[in-house]
């Protein structure tokens, strides 16, 4: 320790850290060697592998492609969306449910926020194991669970990384709302039961979103809620790129009624 | 209205007793300890419902908190209504209604231009409902989440097919909730017209609290 009494030694041994290569980091600038085929390399925007039990948060523009990927099968991305222009408005997820008549987001699925848009559809998806119903892992389920669920322990809680990566973006408690699940899913029983699938699943599995609005992005890479293991959680990549705005004959924004009335008011907002 | 009717088993004496009107709003703080039971006065009539800790609002009910805590989707006899931060709000100690809904969130005028189409944009909207008592209690949009449905049925098929569907409930059916904690209750007195959940005509229904 003594060697680091003054200054100019703790900025050599701090600088001396830099360059450092490790699993969960962000690549700046953004490089990717598996872009998907038309995707320039100048069209990057972000590269990050985000930590097991760790989070991210990020403004993605109308018209940015986000790819997950589920590096090593036990990801679950808790993900919540807002308007960046306007974070009061942000994903809801019964409407999501409810507008769309299906419980099981998927390949083709629109996230719709509490103002009749679309945040972002889910244009490719090899997953198709994802989770409206259940939300966030909390302080006091983690802790009913694992002994401990605070942000400075070994087993933070999915809420309270959101929380921060909201934070981050000056959001608060009132803003955290309800999530969805990616690569983690459930189905739901006639009696309502809840059945969870959880993996662990094979490695490389993705999603790519399109990001329909202006969108604040707040991902938590925790174990997801009714996950019975001891702590299970593997990283996952984040890679983002600018990409077409949603044409008038895409099929994913013609597909039904509802979605399409759904981008006329999305539409609406950016005329 | 039969004063006496629709309080049998109430715990306690009745501390308050009020009809709400038909698409209206209400809020009401239920002291923990307190049962507030919610009356189906004439029956199929939705009854969109919120909870938050009188103590510090941002603590408010989760709908997938409870969900995941007792891995269904319904709420029955037992259930136990749970925070966004993991704590209980309120208990159902008896309902007479097989289930109630948390996963059909609320209606709003946004909502209901992609359900039914743009013309019903004008329509009185539960969302709206809720606006209305939260912004006199210092609370707004943000506040608002994922509601329950008290009388409202919204089945999943095995193929992930959800709607709204005809009603369970009947006329006089009720649900009884007990406060675990201070909280503050806001309610719509669902406004719907173009699904089943009212059967296509909003009633009153009857809230009383004993203690």
């Amino acid at each position: 320790m003594s060697a680091l009494a003054d200054p100019g030694a703790a900025r050599a041994h701090a600088r001396a850290m830099g360059g450092t290569i490790v699993e969960a980091m962000p690549i700046l600038p953004p490089r990717a060697e598996d872009l998907p085929v038309g995707v320039k390399l100048d069209d990057l925007l972000w590269e990050e592998t985000i930590a097991a039990g760790g989070y991210a948060s990020r403004i993605l523009r109308r018209s940015n492609r986000l790819r997950l990927i589920d590096l090593r099968g036990d990801a679950c991305a808790s993900l919540l969306l807002f308007n960046a222009a306007m974070p009061t408005e942000r994903l809801n997820i019964a409407d999501t449910v409810k507008v769309q008549w299906d419980a099981y987001p998927a390949a083709g699925s629109l996230l719709l926020s509490d103002m009749g848009r679309v945040l972002a559809s889910i244009e490719q998806d090899d997953a198709a194991t994802h989770d409206a119903f259940c939300g966030a892992s909390n302080e006091v389920s983690n802790r009913a669970r694992y002994g401990d669920g605070s942000n400075s322990g070994a087993y933070p809680n999915a809420r309270d990384r959101l929380l921060l990566g909201a934070a981050k973006h000056g959001l608060g408690r009132r803003d955290v709302h309800p999530c969805i699940n990616l690569f983690k899913g459930v189905r739901i029983g006639a009696d309502g039961a809840v059945v969870p699938q959880l993996g662990p699943f094979a490695p490389g599995r993705s999603l790519v979103l399109r990001a329909e609005m202006d969108l604040i992005l707040v991902i938590a890479n925790c174990p997801h809620v009714l996950d019975p293991r001891p702590w299970s959680v593997t990283p996952l990549r984040a890679t983002a790129w600018r990409g077409p705005v949603t044409a008038e004959d895409d099929p994913v924004r013609t597909a039904t009624p509802e979605r399409l009335r759904a981008f006329l008011n999305t539409e609406d907002l950016y005329r | 209205m039969e004063q006496t009717a629709h309080l049998d088993g109430l715990p306690g004496r009745v501390i308050h007793d009020e009809v709400v009107p038909a698409r209206a709003p209400w809020l009401h703080r239920v002291k923990a300890g307190e049962t507030l039971r919610v009356v189906d006065l004439e029956g199929n009539q939705a009854v969109d419902f919120l909870l938050y800790a009188t103590a510090d609002d941002a603590e408010r009910f989760s709908a997938q908190d409870t969900i995941a805590a007792q891995a269904n989707i319904f709420l029955r006899t037992g259930s136990v209504l749970l925070s966004n931060e993991g704590r209980p709000m309120m208990t159902i100690v008896a309902t007479s209604v097989d289930y109630h809904d948390m996963i059909g969130g609320a209606c709003s005028c946004e909502s209901n231009s992609l359900r039914y189409g743009h013309h019903t944009k004008s329509q009185h909207a539960c969302v709206d409902n809720f606006l209305e008592a939260n912004l006199r209690d210092g609370r707004g949009k943000r506040d608002i989440v994922s509601n329950i449905n008290f009388f409202m049925n919204v089945p999943v098929e095995p193929d992930g097919t959800l709607g709204i569907v005809d009603g369970i409930s009947a006329p006089g059916l009720t649900v009884d909730l007990r406060a675990e904690m201070d909280v503050t209750v806001v309610v719509s007195n669902c406004p719907q017209i173009n699904n089943p959940c009212n059967g296509f005509n909003p009633t009153p229904v009857r809230m009383i609290v004993a203690a």
